[in-house]
Parts: structure tokens; C-alpha cells; sequence
């Protein structure tokens, strides 16, 4: 346990090193790229808490992305640039639209499951691909950035990296808090067992659609983040290959296991930077190394480390 | 007029009813048979079209072209499930969603590399060019109405093998108990790779047939698959007649929406907001109602039995 601790002690120290040692080598462009990977890490660590630590297989992360996004932009298109009111939106907004889809889909299990999430994300795209206003197909640009009452200043990159950071990190605790307590425990339990859980008087149907709406809620904070980080929103935000992603980024770094979603999108982040700075058709080599990540490495990066997590 | 153009629209509806069946049979026929979800389903589809227009080019001859397109699809899905599906059988969900996205990443890429990412073009040859008088004063497109044709005939050769030869029995027995049939005698292994094989030449099928009407570019399977699996959740997984009913429902709603939903939005709300909202309301049709089906029916409407 105490190695582990150091390894992962060591591994944030490293994350708050990041700009000075980008700036030192002046390589700016690495602030960027920890950054981009530590806001999908948000989005990875809000999904380990429905798929890790509650079994819903949710193929549809990226639509909280997107509304997360919107949310920024379309206030941005109105003229409203208070962060406070863009990203309390962002959140609220992507919780409603997960209570919605989560009250559809939350009834269903395993393939169904996946496939409406899908579906339902899939349905998200195409509104935002439909709507002009917004710059359908081409998306719209974030002219200026989300404005904190001069409390943080969004354009400086340095300033956004560690509020960045301290969100993946507040993230990742918020996830630790919950599997941990009451409502994590039932979590767990509706997982392992369904039938045993129901059998000692607990329903899982509102503790699941719970957990999926908080997961949306943050995954939306994400998608904020995103936003202000590209200064650009369109529909490819909710892709759906950006949900595989980011279910593939949990999976690499270790379901269940709090610091693994975290692990697996700088895996699969940086081996994709690695791969596309080498040759242009970089998919023909990640795609057959993902398969093979599933085939043959199934504990994930966390799984390495020593001492285990198995419960957060 | 109107009800030309509606007639018109419902048999548009149809051929992309058919062509949904023809990528969910395979779909779910190997869902209900080896219990696999095979994201990649989507990919062989693309295969199909472009191995079709390779050997078209290489031999001159549509109808060679085609048939060797088919061939090379089957060959395709079968070395796919020899290579890389086999071992997924026995995983859950999770992992084999996750292994087949990776394989579509690397199809899609490969296809970039062989033939470019500019969509590609594919011609028809002079006996399938042309119109044909379906109705007086109606004319339809000729291709089209093969591709109706050849759907509703692969939809009753497959229900006769599945339902009344002894390939379909020996199918059906391995579906519900794999080891129990593997004991009798049958190579087991064997069968399923013939049946991905099939499974992947309809997709193939699918994709050679819709070539000349969409773009043959890399992608496309993934455009076609989320409709796909829309209809095999409204018909219920692993259901080949549920396949069918789903394909040809979700066909004909998504077409008329396309075509009707804004004029008929119009009599209701302003043409400026009917403008807006008729696409944007057309494009999340089937969507809304596969949720529909969902709430009255959560396993689909027909639910393949015993699982």
C-alpha cells in the first residue's frame, strides 16, 4: 500500500511540475496536451463510476461532452461569458439530460443497455448536426472564455492547467467519497449481485439512475472544460468513437479502481499523440493494439501497481 | 400527386427497410447464435462495397464484380472470426464492444490506405440504369426496385434455411446449448465461423447494393450500424423476424420523416420554425421511437426465446 501511494504521490507531483518544466524545455505545447488529457480524464473518472464501480456499460458518455460544451457556447452566442452561470448550466443541463436518458435505459440490461446509450447520444449528434443556429456540421467557435470575475483567467494557459488539475483531482475524490460511502456500497452491491441486493431491501433502480446522473453531471464539467480548451464547440464533441474513447481509456487504466481512469487516458492519449506524430494513418496500428489490450490485459494500468484497490 | 409522391416515398422507405434487414440479420444472427456483439459489423459492410468496386474495375463485368465482392467478404469475416473473434466468445459484453471498436478504427484506416479517403464512385451497368412503371404515371427507379427484390428474397431463403434444413437445426441447437451439440459430434467451431461467414457476406451484400446510392467511402459502415442496432433493439436482439419487422419499420419512418415531416410541421407552426425544426425532429425519428418501444416493451417486439 505504501509504494502505491508513493507511485501515485509521485505522479501528481509530476502533473504539477508539468508547466515548468514545459516552460524550462520550452515546449509549450505539452501544457496543452497534459491539459486535454486531464479534462478527458474527468470525463474517464465520470464514467468509472457507472461502468467500474455500478456495471452500466454506457456507450453514450460523450453526449455530456457535448451538453456540457453547448451549454458554454450557446451562452457564449448570447452574449453571457460569466463562467459561474455557463458551467452551473453545463452541469445542471447534462444532469437533466442523464436523468432523462438514465430513466429509459437504466430498465434495461447488458446489450440493451449499451445500445440505447448509444442510440440516445447518436440521437444528441444529430441534433446538433440539424441545428444552423449553432453552426450545425461546422460547429462554432468560443470567442471568449469563460470569465470567473477575474478569479481565474482562462487564457492563460498555465492558470487553466492547474485549475484543471485541481478538477481531476477534486473529481477523482468526489468518486472515492461516494463508492465508499452508503450509496456506493449499494452501488456495488446491485453489480455483484442484483437478486442478493434486492433480496435485502434494496431497489438498485434509483441508486443506478442516481449514480448515472451524477456521472453525466460531471462528465458535463468536462465538457465545459473542453470547450474553453478547443475555444471551438461542434457536434463531433458527442461522436460516438469519442464515447468509445473514453470507455476504452477506462478500461486501459483499470475498471473500478479510482486512479485508473485517470492511468488510461494519459495511456491512450499520449500513445495516440506518439502514433499520429509518426504517421498519419496512426488507427491502423492503435486499432489492433487496443484489441489486443482487450484480448490480453484486462486488470488495466492499475492493475500494476502494487497493492490493490479493489473497492476504491 | 401527393399520393404519387407518398407511394413513391414509402417504396424509398422499403429499399432502406432492406437493406437495414440485411446488415441486422447478420447482426443478430450472430448475437442470438454466438452471443457476440460485433461492432465491426459495420466494417464488413464497407468491405462489401469496396471489394465490389475493386473487382468490378479488375474484371469489367458487374455481375463477376459483384460476385467476387461477395466472396471476398466471406472470406474477410471468416478470417476475422478465426483471428481475432473466436477468442471473444466467452468474454462479456463489455470487452467485446471494446475489441470491435478497435477493429473498426483499423478497417477504416486500412481502407483509407488502400483506396484513398475520397469517396469513391460506382457505376451501374445499362440493364439496371433506367425507370420502370410501378403504378400508371409512376415511375420508380429500376435499381432501387431490384434492391427491394433482392432483400424480400434473401429475407425467405433465410427463414427457409434457418426454420427447415438441417444446417438451420443444427444452427438453432447450437444457439441454445453449445456444448450438448459439440458432444453429438458436430464440429462446432466450425459452423460458427460459416455462419460469421454469412453473416459478413450480407452485410457485404448490404454494402455492394447501397454503393451506387450513397458514397463508398471510409466510414460508412458506421453511419448505416447505429441504425442497425436502433432496429434490432426495436425488434428484439437475436430475432431474425424481429429483425425484419424492426428493418422495414425503421426504414419507412426515417424516409417519410425526411420527406414529410417539414411540410407537415408547416401546417402547424410558423415556416421559418418548421425550417429549423423538421430536419433536426426528422434526423431523431427512429430514435424516438426505438425509446418509445423501449418503455412499452423493454426487450423489444419480438424477443428471441430463451434469452
Amino acid at each position: 500500500m505504501r509504494a502505491r501511494t508513493l507511485i501515485l504521490g509521485a505522479c501528481v507531483l509530476l502533473l504539477l511540475a508539468v508547466p515548468l518544466l514545459a516552460t524550462l524545455l520550452k515546449q509549450p505545447y505539452y501544457i496543452d496536451l497534459v491539459r486535454r488529457v486531464m479534462i478527458f480524464a474527468i470525463a474517464a473518472a465520470s464514467l468509472n463510476l457507472i461502468l467500474g464501480y455500478g456495471g452500466l456499460v454506457s456507450f453514450g458518455h460523450a453526449a455530456y461532452l457535448g451538453v456540457g460544451g453547448y451549454s458554454v457556447g450557446i451562452l457564449a452566442f448570447y452574449g453571457i461569458h460569466n463562467g459561474w452561470l455557463q458551467w452551473t448550466l453545463a452541469i445542471l443541463g447534462s444532469a437533466l439530460v442523464a436523468l432523462v436518458i438514465g430513466a429509459i435505459s437504466v430498465r434495461t440490461r447488458g446489450i440493451y443497455f449499451i445500445m440505447i446509450t448509444l442510440a440516445f447520444t447518436q440521437m444528441l449528434y444529430y441534433l446538433g448536426i440539424s441545428v444552423e443556429e449553432y453552426g450545425g456540421d461546422d460547429g462554432m467557435r468560443l470567442k471568449v472564455k469563460s470569465q470567473f470575475s477575474g478569479l481565474v483567467d482562462l487564457s492563460d494557459p498555465i492558470a487553466f492547467y492547474y485549475l484543471v488539475l485541481a478538477l481531476l483531482l477534486a473529481c477523482i475524490y468526489l468518486v472515492h467519497r461516494l463508492v465508499n460511502s452508503r450509496f456506493g456500497l449499494v452501488l456495488r452491491a446491485a453489480k455483484s449481485n442484483e437478486a442478493r441486493t434486492r433480496a435485502i431491501g434494496f431497489s438498485p433502480y434509483p441508486y443506478q439512475l442516481a449514480a448515472f446522473v451524477i456521472s453525466g453531471a460531471l462528465c458535463g464539467l468536462a465538457g465545459a472544460l473542453l470547450a474553453n480548451h478547443t475555444a471551438y464547440i461542434a457536434p463531433a464533441f458527442m461522436d460516438w468513437t469519442r464515447s468509445g474513447e473514453i470507455m476504452f481509456m477506462v478500461i486501459l487504466g483499470g475498471m473500478g479502481s479510482l486512479p485508473g481512469p485517470a492511468l488510461g487516458a494519459f495511456a491512450l492519449l499520449i500513445v495516440e499523440d506518439l502514433l499520429a506524430g509518426w504517421t498519419e494513418h496512426w488507427q491502423v496500428i492503435l486499432g489492433p493494439l487496443l484489441v489486443l489490450s482487450v484480448l490480453f490485459f484486462r486488470r488495466g494500468l492499475a492493475g500494476l501497481l502494487p497493492g490493490g484497490d479493489r473497492h476504491g | 400527386m401527393t399520393w404519387i409522391l407518398l407511394f413513391e416515398q414509402l417504396l424509398n422507405g422499403l429499399q432502406l427497410g432492406v437493406t437495414l434487414f440485411l446488415m441486422a440479420a447478420g447482426l443478430t444472427l450472430v448475437f442470438g447464435i454466438m452471443n457476440l456483439v460485433n461492432l465491426a459489423h459495420g466494417s464488413l459492410y464497407m468491405v462489401g462495397a469496396y471489394l465490389t468496386v475493386a473487382a468490378v474495375q479488375w474484371t469489367g463485368s458487374y455481375a463477376l464484380g459483384v460476385l467476387l465482392g461477395l466472396l471476398g467478404t466471406l472470406v474477410v469475416g471468416m478470417v476475422l472470426e478465426v483471428v481475432a473473434l473466436r477468442t471473444l466468445y466467452e468474454r462479456d459484453h463489455l470487452d467485446q464492444v471494446l475489441a470491435t471498436f478497435g477493429l473498426i478504427l483499423f478497417f477504416n484506416e486500412l481502407v483509407a490506405i488502400l483506396w484513398g479517403r475520397t469517396a469513391l464512385f460506382m457505376s451501374l451497368p445499362s440493364y439496371l440504369q433506367g425507370h420502370i412503371e410501378i403504378l400508371p404515371g409512376s415511375i420508380y427507379p429500376l435499381y432501387r426496385a431490384v434492391i427491394i427484390g433482392v432483400g424480400l428474397v434473401v429475407a425467405v431463403v433465410l427463414w427457409y434455411v434457418v426454420a427447415k434444413t438441417r444446417l438451420g437445426m443444427l444452427v438453432r441447437a447450437g444457439a441454445s446449448n453449445r456444448t450438448m451439440v459439440a458432444a453429438l459430434g458436430v464440429n462446432i467451431r466450425l459452423l460458427y465461423t460459416l455462419v460469421f461467414g454469412f453473416g459478413a457476406a450480407l452485410a457485404g451484400l448490404a454494402g455492394l447494393m447501397a454503393g451506387p446510392i450513397y458514397a463508398v467511402q471510409p466510414g460508412m459502415g458506421e453511419l448505416i450500424l447505429i441504425q442497425v442496432f436502433v432496429v434490432i433493439v426495436i425488434g428484439g436482439i437475436g430475432s431474425i423476424r424481429g429483425a425484419l419487422v424492426g428493418a422495414l419499420v425503421v426504414g419507412v419512418v426515417d424516409t417519410l420523416g425526411r420527406a414529410f415531416l417539414k411540410p407537415l410541421l408547416g401546417h402547424f407552426i410558423s415556416a421559418p420554425a418548421a425550417e429549423a425544426a423538421g430536419p433536426a425532429l426528422a434526423s431523431m425519428l427512429i430514435y424516438l421511437l426505438m425509446a418509445l418501444v423501449l418503455a412499452v416493451r423493454p426487450a423489444g417486439l419480438f424477443p428471441a426465446k430463451g434469452g
